[in-house]
Parts: structure tokens; C-alpha cells; sequence
């Protein structure tokens, strides 16, 4: 069934699809749309599951880990500070082994306030142990919620899905939504009793049979088997298989349904000795400026990076480490450093074995919203053409020069 | 029987088999890791006696005091939860529960004053006003005792803690938790303490008979945070009431107020005296801290005028 609908709707048509038995949200912009199409789902009766309207995203947060906790499939929505105020409840989550679903339309954090794009909001929460996977277009939000889930409850961890604030989730757009009949072959029952196996507490009902596995215990408070750095082992253990898995859900999902979102997509970059990497609704765009780069007979590419958390090391590497160039465009800062897609792409090529690495550059810029043009995206293809990579970390993108002069000239002295 | 002449709405709750309850099967078991003379493993233990084996309780990092509960053998179930979603994860756990078709099995935060009064209050407040399905017990000890025994709102006033120390007690009244619940008229709202255990089982019992959002509000002393000999937790948990500083009550649908205990207005130094962490409080603070609680509990007989 094709519909016109925005990215807020297309996550909420998902929802629709996988049927959770509790779902949460507590409004904010850019990403209320969720709760209220949810909503409206659930009191014409297509979703048998409970709509809780809570206080906050604390609360929010917390009664879908209850409820994922006492074996039940959820999901919730946040953006921007929503998140932030989930923060703890993040790592509880992650820490249990909770496959908890959660869409967040990526808005900046305040002061002072912003109301539309940015990505700092999930990329401060990729500490937390929670997959991440960002996306492109409404179509793939829609779809990633599918294979979220079938990834969150295979792996029984968190899963996160990243959809730019307003330019995916407001702006409509044709998504084809899948057949009812095809999702439930593709999505299996979640299983809770898996959490067990894992070391986790779960009710005694969910228990598996046979007898109890190393630390299913039920009742007595959660501390688990073995030390807390034994504990993270585990987690980094499974958190690195994760990667694995989104590949193979991928290819399940693209059998049934035929599409696929690769977790590092290569466009272009057959015989390309610059790439550009960048990663959301950005990368739309970027595939036509390619194409047009391309045609112009410039030797350039795009890698679009869908998933961050965990990050696809050898992936990337692969996309990127026999370039010469390699720029990337990125909607978010960690002040004092540089981009933080751009830290973590330098921390994947760089081994100190003596390999040769390509030359980078990280620009930074439309972090409160501004548009990514294809006359930006040029442009910083271009720089990165014609210059060696620049001393400081951010190549600041789309600044006006006279904005950036007046703020040079009013930076305190403090020596 | 009261200072009041109105006649009171006012039932004894034990008054037909006093400890009817007590020879009731026992689900928690040693070790219970808290100081000599603590109330908590009481309230668990009794509630548990009461409640039966059909709970989910959800606890926080604490004092603990939980023992090892079983029943028949099998684990109670227990959920961990953090403070600033004490009252959040067992909406989402009874959520579940029902989506289990499970009506029976009740859910039942155990968490301390940190998280009824202050960290966790908005999300109570908000589970309250949604009337979820759950039985919260307050383990109220008056104060963060857990992390070392610091200042919390359920602290009475000229109260010492860790951060209010000699010198510097407390000046604010203890927060009243119980109107503000009660406010919100939720089904069912009741004190306790373990110095009555009838009355507090009988409650449990009560409670767990009831749908919606059910609040029993604990007084939990703690010996090392107030500072009274350990031997002293029921007499003084029996005084807190007799001398109409914790009066037992109970609350059904925020307007009918029911006084469960004649409380006996004794001398507020009975209860007062054996606790360092009033040592600040003069002669002439007593006379003031009288006063409060011989207005309050007018006020509570105004309202559980029949």
C-alpha cells in the first residue's frame, strides 16, 4: 500500500505493523506526531497493545523497560532533550538486555533552544550500549523499525532509529508499507526467556525449561553472575555481534520485501579516489551531487554510514582506507574535538601499522537545522579536491564568513 | 478515646482476632543484610505474610532487607528499577502482566521515602492521577539512611542528619506525602507501622483486594540513622502513633478518612528522647513541635468526622 506520509508517520505505521503490547511517549518536537498517530491507532482498535500517555520520557522510558522486562514487546519515541532525560534509564535498558525499540527524531540539545535537525541528541547517548541506526528517507524509517525489532529481540539489546527532525520526520513523502502477512513471516514472536540464557533476570514464568541456566534466577535483586567487568565483557560481546546480525536481517528482510539497507553503503565509489561519507536525510541529496560530480568526469563517492552504534570497523575500512580523500559531512560537534562521525571514521583507519591511510577532512555544519545543499555538499567536495586537510579538526560548512569574523573578534582573552 | 468531641469514623482493625494474621505461611527467608533493630525486614516479611506469593515487587538499590523470597520453592519475582523511575517500571511491569492475561498477580513497588517524596514523586504522582494498577508500600525511614543517612522531605523537623548536622538541623516540616496522595484520589491510601502489625497486614490484605493505584505509607525506623537503641524499634514505632506523630489511617477514594488507632496523645518526649537525631530540639522547640502535631491531627479528625 503506497501512502504520502511523514517520517513521524511512517515510524508509527511500523508500530502498527509489529504490534507492541506497550507503547510510550511523552510529546516534543519535532517527533509528537508518533505518540499522536499511535494514539489514534490504538482507539480505532488496530492496535491491541496499550498506549500509556505519561509525564515524561523518565517515566516513558521506565514502563517500557518494566514491561519489556516482564517479557512484552514496546516500543517509544523521543527527540532532542527527551532523550537526554532518558539517559539513565538508557543504560538500565542496555544493561538488562532489554530489546526495547525507540525512535528519536534528531533535534539539537539546548540553550539555546532549537526546534529542528541536528544530531548531538543520540550521538551523546552512543555510550549507552544501544544500537543506532540512522536513515535516509521515510521508506527506511519505516523499514528499519521492521528489521529493529527483528535485530533488538534476536540480539536482546536496545535498538535506537535516527531519522533527521523535521526533514524526514515532518516532511511527507510516498512509503510503500509493507503487507501484514509478509511482516509476520519476516518477525517472529519475541522470545523473553532468551534474557536468561544471557544471564538475566526474567519472570519465573518466562523461565526456559529444562534446567536453569547460570544466573536465570528470577526473584533476588539483579546483580548477576561474576564481576561488573565481567558483566561489560559480555555486552561488548554481544554489542560486536550486533553488527553481524543487522547484516543478516538485512538480507532476510530484503528476500521477503526486496529492499536492503546496508549498514555501510558504497555509492559510486568503484574507481573514486575521494569519498564522502555522511550519514541521514543528507544522503539523499548527496547521491544526486555525486551523480553530477560524476558526470563533470570527477573521480568522487559517497559511503552512507547507517549504522554507528555498534560501529562497522572492518566495513568501513573497507569502503575507505584505499582512497586518497575522504570528507566527511556531519550535523553534529563535539566542541573542543571535531565531528563525532569524523572521530570515530579517524579511530577506524588509523592502526599505527604503517598502512598507508587517506587524507581527512571533517566538515561540520547545519547543526541547528540549516539545510544541507547540494551547493554545500560541492562545495566541501570541491575544498576537499584542491587542499591538503587543514590543522584545526571542524571545517566549518555553510558559516557566513561575516558571522564567523564577528564571533573571531569577540572570543575572550583569558592569558 | 479522642480529643475531639465529633464522633470520629473511626474502626479498630484488629479488634476481632488480634495477630489473626501472623500464623500465615512465611515466604522471605535469611539473610537479611540490614542493621540490628531495622523495620525493614519486617514490613517485607509481614507484607509478604499478608500479600501472599502472587506479587512482582519491584525494589531499588537500598538498604536492601529483602531476604530471599520463595515461595513453594520458587523465586518471588523481583524487578530492579532506578529512583527516578521507582513508580514507572512497575506500570510497564503490570502493563505486561495484563497483556499476559494475568489478573491475579498484583505488582508492588517496595521502595523508601527517596523515592515517594522526592527523586521518583513526579512519576508516583502521574502512575496516581493514571490510577495504574499497582500497590506501592512507602518504606518511610525519614531520611536518605541508605546512602549514609542525610536530610530527605520525610525528615521531621529540627531533625539531625548527615546534612543537617548539630547545629544545623532541619527547619522545614516533614513533607505530607499523605495529602498529597490522598489529593489525588486514588482508591486507597493507608499508614502503617510495624509496631501494629495486625493493622499494617490487615491493610496489605486490603489493599491487594482493591484495583488501581493503592499507597501503603510505612513509618521504617531506623536505629542507626535516628539514632535509638535497637531494642527500642517497636516501642518507639508503637509511640510515633500514641503520641500522634505518625497516626494510623487510611484513605479510601481521597475523601473517606478512617482512623484505624485511638492514638492516646502521650507525651511527645516519649517518643522524641530516645532519638539523637533530635537533639537540637529545646524546650521551647517541643512546645512548638506539640502544637504541629496536635494541629495535625485535629485536622485528621476533621476529616475523619463521621
Amino acid at each position: 500500500m503506497i501512502k504520502v506520509i511523514s517520517g513521524n508517520e511512517a515510524a508509527a505505521y511500523g508500530v502498527l505493523l509489529v504490534q507492541p503490547a506497550v507503547m510510550t511517549a511523552y510529546p516534543i518536537t519535532p517527533a509528537s506526531r508518533i505518540s499522536e498517530q499511535i494514539s489514534e491507532f490504538a482507539a480505532a482498535g488496530l492496535l491491541k497493545g496499550k498506549f500509556v500517555n505519561v509525564e515524561s520520557e523518565m517515566s516513558s522510558l521506565g514502563i517500557v523497560t518494566g514491561a519489556s522486562n516482564a517479557g512484552m514487546r514496546v516500543f517509544t519515541a523521543t527527540a532532542s532533550q527527551g532523550l537526554a532525560w532518558m539517559h539513565e534509564g538508557l543504560h538500565w535498558a542496555s544493561g538488562s538486555r532489554l530489546p526495547v525499540v525507540l525512535v528519536d527524531a534528531n533535534r539539537p540539545l539546548g540553550a539555546p533552544d532549537n526546534l529542528v535537525c541536528g544530531w548531538i541528541d543520540t550521538l551523546s547517548q552512543r555510550d549507552t550500549t544501544w544500537m543506532q541506526l540512522y536513515c535516509e528517507s521515510n521508506q527506511e524509517v519505516i523499514d528499519t523499525v521492521l528489521q529493529g525489532y527483528r535485530l533488538a529481540e534476536a540480539m536482546y539489546l536496545p535498538l535506537m532509529i535516527c531519522m533527521d527532525g523535521v526533514y524526514l520526520s515532518y516532511i511527507a513523502e510516498t512509503v510503500d508499507i509493507p503487507e501484514q502477512a509478509l511482516v509476520d513471516k519476516y518477525l517472529p514472536p519475541y522470545d523473553p526467556s532468551g534474557r536468561a540464557l544471557l544471564g538475566q533476570q526474567v519472570l519465573f514464568r518466562h523461565r526456559p525449561k529444562g534446567p536453569p541456566g547460570p544466573g536465570a534466577t528470577g526473584g533476588g535483586p539483579p546483580m548477576g553472575m561474576g564481576s561488573w567487568t565481567g558483566n561489560r565483557y559480555d555486552l561488548h560481546k554481544l554489542a560486536l555481534g550486533c553488527i553481524d546480525m543487522a547484516e543478516k536481517v538485512d538480507a532476510e528482510f530484503k528476500a521477503i520485501f526486496g529492499r536492503s539497507y546496508p549498514i555501510v553503503e558504497e555509492y559510486g565509489c568503484e574507481d573514486a579516489d575521494t569519498v564522502l561519507v555522511t550519514a541521514g536525510s543528507a544522503v539523499g541529496t548527496s547521491r544526486d551531487v555525486i551523480d553530477g560530480l560524476k558526470s563533470k568526469g570527477l573521480k568522487v563517492g559517497l559511503v552512507k554510514i547507517k549504522m554507528f552504534r555498534p560501529f562497522p570497523v572492518e566495513k568501513v575500512r573497507k569502503a575507505l582506507s584505499n582512497r586518497k580523500k575522504v570528507l566527511v559531512i556531519e550535523r553534529d560537534i563535539s566542541s573542543g574535538q571535531c565531528g563525532i562521525f569524523f572521530q570515530e571514521l579517524k579511530w577506524a583507519l588509523y592502526r599505527g601499522d604503517g598502512a598507508k591511510t587517506p587524507q581527512m577532512f571533517g566538515f561540520v555544519g547545519a547543526l541547528g537545522g540549516e539545510d544541507i545543499t547540494p551547493d554545500l555538499i560541492e562545495k566541501a567536495i570541491t575544498y576537499t579536491i584542491g587542499n591538503e586537510p587543514p590543522k584545526q579538526e571542524a571545517i566549518w560548512l555553510g558559516l557566513r564568513q561575516e558571522e564567523k569574523d564577528d564571533y573571531d573578534k569577540r572570543t575572550v582573552k583569558v592569558f | 478515646m479522642t480529643t475531639t468531641k465529633e464522633p470520629l469514623r473511626y474502626s479498630k482493625t484488629n479488634i476481632e482476632a488480634p495477630l489473626k494474621y501472623v500464623n500465615t505461611p512465611e515466604y522471605m527467608f535469611p539473610p537479611i543484610m540490614t542493621c540490628a533493630g531495622c523495620s525493614y525486614g519486617l514490613i517485607y516479611r509481614l507484607f509478604f505474610k499478608a500479600a501472599g506469593p502472587k506479587v512482582v515487587i519491584t525494589t531499588l538499590p537500598g538498604c536492601g532487607g529483602t531476604g530471599r523470597l520463595t515461595a513453594d520453592g520458587k523465586p518471588i519475582d523481583q524487578v530492579r528499577t532506578a529512583f527516578g523511575n521507582a513508580a514507572s517500571v512497575p506500570v510497564g511491569v503490570s502493563m505486561a502482566l495484563a497483556a499476559q492475561g494475568d489478573t491475579e498477580t498484583v505488582v508492588a513497588p517496595i521502595v523508601g521515602d527517596g523515592a515517594v517524596f522526592d527523586i521518583g514523586m513526579g512519576a508516583f504522582s502521574a502512575a496516581a492521577e493514571r490510577n495504574d494498577n499497582m500497590l506501592v508500600v512507602g518504606k518511610d525511614n525519614e531520611g536518605y539512611q541508605n546512602t549514609g543517612g542525610q536530610r530527605s522531605s520525610a525528615s521531621p523537623w529540627m531533625t539531625t542528619s548527615a546534612t543537617t548536622p548539630s547545629g544545623a538541623p532541619k527547619l522545614q516540616f516533614k513533607k505530607d506525602v499523605d495529602a498529597i496522595f490522598a489529593a489525588h484520589g486514588i482508591p486507597y491510601l493507608a499508614t502503617a507501622t510495624v509496631g501494629f502489625p495486625d493493622d499494617y497486614m490487615m491493610k496489605v490484605k486490603k489493599a491487594m483486594k482493591i484495583k488501581g493505584f493503592r499507597m501503603i505509607h510505612v513509618l521504617s525506623l531506623c536505629p542507626t540513622g535516628w539514632g535509638f537503641p535497637s531494642e527500642m524499634t517497636l516501642e518507639l514505632s508503637r509511640m510515633a502513633v500514641e503520641t500522634r506523630v505518625f497516626p494510623l489511617f487510611e484513605v479510601e477514594n481521597g475523601i473517606k478518612y478512617t482512623i484505624n488507632h485511638p492514638s492516646k496523645g502521650l507525651p511527645l518526649s516519649r517518643y522524641v528522647e530516645p532519638q539523637r537525631r533530635f537533639r537540637e530540639l529545646g524546650p521551647e522547640d517541643m512546645a512548638t513541635f506539640e502544637s504541629y502535631v496536635q494541629t495535625r491531627w485535629k485536622r485528621l479528625c476533621y476529616l475523619a468526622r463521621a
